[in-house]
């Protein structure tokens, strides 16, 4: 290959030697699975904590061998291939869930550019003039792998499971590609590893004139909204709760995976798993600052943000992120089917596109060196068109429902038991005899 | 195109282990033949009969299929105005794509007020 020639942006990229590219491949395969075996044991471990019950804890120390041992057993598990099943889709719809998962980890800026064996190259994979339209590419490719399995199992529950999870996944899809553009738009380019660039050092400001402060640079604070329809759609994405309709099990049994078994099912459970990770890669690639060194410390340390350390700071983001979904998992229920995509076709889009509208607005004012008045028009105009919306929201929200869609008028409201218990109330009718001297009603006996 | 051969690399070494462990899975375990375990899991019941071709699934999902399509092709003409952005003289970028949106909103509007997000 051809020595780089370049000193920053893409042209760091695709002059590695043919060995550091198969090894940077080995490397983060191996990371993705090993981050999976790492997801599974934390999730079980803390929300066995949540839920105030120890989690795995017998195989290895702190049970951390337990997802290796599931992993063995899945393997020796039976293989069923029910009867009807399409054989050739059947075999393939695992193949075409984890296949893309992996791929999309590609992109991921783990760190700066550091020497490998007297190589200088960057702590990534690859980088491409399109990488987050890569990952989204590879988003839409993986719900194949879902629908088709739920297509080829022939059953009414996989079936339903399959589309439900192509509909949820879609929809979110659009308002996660609606969050970028924002952040595309600051950064000018859909290379991560400008976005993470872009993402090194805020301007200052002054404080009338008072005093000077340095800006946050940090996307999930100059772009809060974005950020915050990221973490929506994120969770849509990854089909987990509190939106894991697709196998939401107390109504679809399993959904899509119910008819498979043994290590087709791992693939599954692996794609969502390694999903997650890249889900929550990419908010630290795109909102977190990827790899730099969070505000405190690379001021304190100028060399954190050099070297090997960065991938210190990824990670720690990464397992942040993690965490979270694992959290949200411990905290909240699964939401209804049309909850969930009316939070998302009716809510979470408006917003991006009304988002997107701003920050567009704010940002050609400053590229034509606008001043203070220029902005007071721009918050003026959004009162207004906040104003507008309702409106119109009025208007297309349609007459208000009839009497008969109503719901039931409140029952009174029982005394509140004693204590922490949910405990029948003491002052229940009795079924025998009187009750507070009183003759019970008839209906009762 | 040096920038995709490491994508390919690593889609080779994907796909190469996911089709490994799906082969190795029907290898490894153990064989147990049994008339109703082939059938297609339904809690203990009958199957459902599946007509001829696989089920038929609710046209309410085409519908939202076909409204991804529109959507995501406005998500497509927004990515490179966003990157360009910085590149527009004056406010032509700006209004331009506000125009595109409006003109997107209405469709949205109207779907909307027909009852095509509506989820029962």
């Amino acid at each position: 290959m051809t020595p780089c020639t370049g000193k920053e942006g893409l042209a760091f990229f695709g002059c590695d030697p043919w060995w550091l590219i198969l090894g940077k491949g080995v490397v983060i395969f191996a990371f993705l699975l090993l981050s999976v075996l790492m997801c599974v044991w934390a999730e079980r471990r803390v929300i066995g904590r949540m839920q105030l019950r120890p989690g795995p804890n017998r195989a290895g120390p702190f049970g951390l061998l337990q997802p290796l041992a599931d992993g063995i057993k899945g393997a020796l598990k039976e293989d069923i291939v029910p009867r009807k099943v399409d054989k050739f889709i059947f075999f393939l719809a695992p193949v075409l869930a984890a296949t893309p998962a992996l791929i999309s980890f590609a992109i991921i800026p783990l760190g700066p550019v550091v020497s490998i064996a007297g190589h200088k190259t960057p702590l990534q994979l690859t980088d491409l003039p399109v990488a987050v339209l890569l990952v989204l590419a590879m988003s839409s490719v993986g719900v194949y792998g879902v629908v088709l399995a739920g297509w080829a199992s022939r059953s009414p529950y996989a079936l339903l499971g399959g589309l439900r999870s192509s509909a949820q996944v879609i929809s979110y899809e659009i308002a996660m590609g609606l969050s970028f553009v924002a952040v595309f738009l600051y950064a000018g380019s859909l290379s991560t590893s400008q976005i993470v660039s872009a993402q090194a050092g805020g301007g200052t400001a002054s404080f009338f004139g008072l005093f000077t402060f340095d800006t946050p640079s940090w996307n999930a604070i100059v772009l809060f909204p974005s950020f915050v329809i990221y973490v929506f759609t994120m969770m849509g994405e990854s089909n987990r709760i509190p939106f894991d309709l697709p196998e939401g099990e107390g109504e679809l049994v399993a959904g899509y995976h119910t008819e498979y078994s043994s290590l087709k099912f791992l693939m599954f459970y692996l794609a969502e798993y390694i999903n997650m990770v890249t889900l929550s890669a990419l908010a630290t690639t795109l909102f977190l600052g990827g790899w730099r060194a969070p505000a405190p410390i690379s001021t304190v340390w100028p060399g954190a943000n050099s070297g090997w350390w960065p991938l210190l700071w990824f990670l720690g983001k990464l397992v942040l992120f993690i965490f979270f979904f694992i959290w949200l998992r411990g905290s909240l229920p699964r939401v209804r089917y049309d909850q969930l995509m009316k939070l998302g076709w009716k809510v979470l889009m408006p917003v991006s596109l009304g988002w997107i509208l701003l920050v567009a607005t704010l940002r050609a004012l400053r590229n034509n060196g606008a001043d203070t008045s220029a902005y007071l028009v721009v918050a003026g105009a959004v009162v207004l068109a906040l104003l507008a919306g309702s409106f119109v929201w009025d208007a297309i929200k349609g007459p208000p429902p009839s009497a008969a869609d109503e719901p039931e008028p409140e029952r009174p409201a029982e005394p509140e038991p004693a204590g922490a218990f949910p405990v029948p109330p003491l002052d229940a009718p009795h079924y025998h005899g009187s009750h507070h001297g009183k003759e019970v009603p008839s209906g009762l006996h | 195109m040096d920038l995709y051969i490491p994508v390919v690399v690593l889609g080779v070494l994907a796909f190469g282990f996911a089709a490994f462990s799906v082969v190795m899975g029907s290898l490894t375990g153990p064989k147990r033949w049994n008339r109703a375990k082939l059938d297609a899991y339904e809690c203990g019941i009958e199957p459902t009969p599946q007509p001829v071709g696989g089920g038929r699934f609710p046209v309410k999902y085409y519908l939202t299929a076909m409204l991804f399509i529109v959507f995501d092709i406005e998500i497509i003409f927004l990515y490179p105005w966003a990157v360009a952005f910085d590149q527009f003289r004056g406010l032509f970028g700006l209004i331009e794509m506000a125009l595109f949106i409006v003109t997107v909103l209405v469709a949205y509007a109207y779907v909307w007020r027909r009852g095509g997000l509506e989820w029962d």
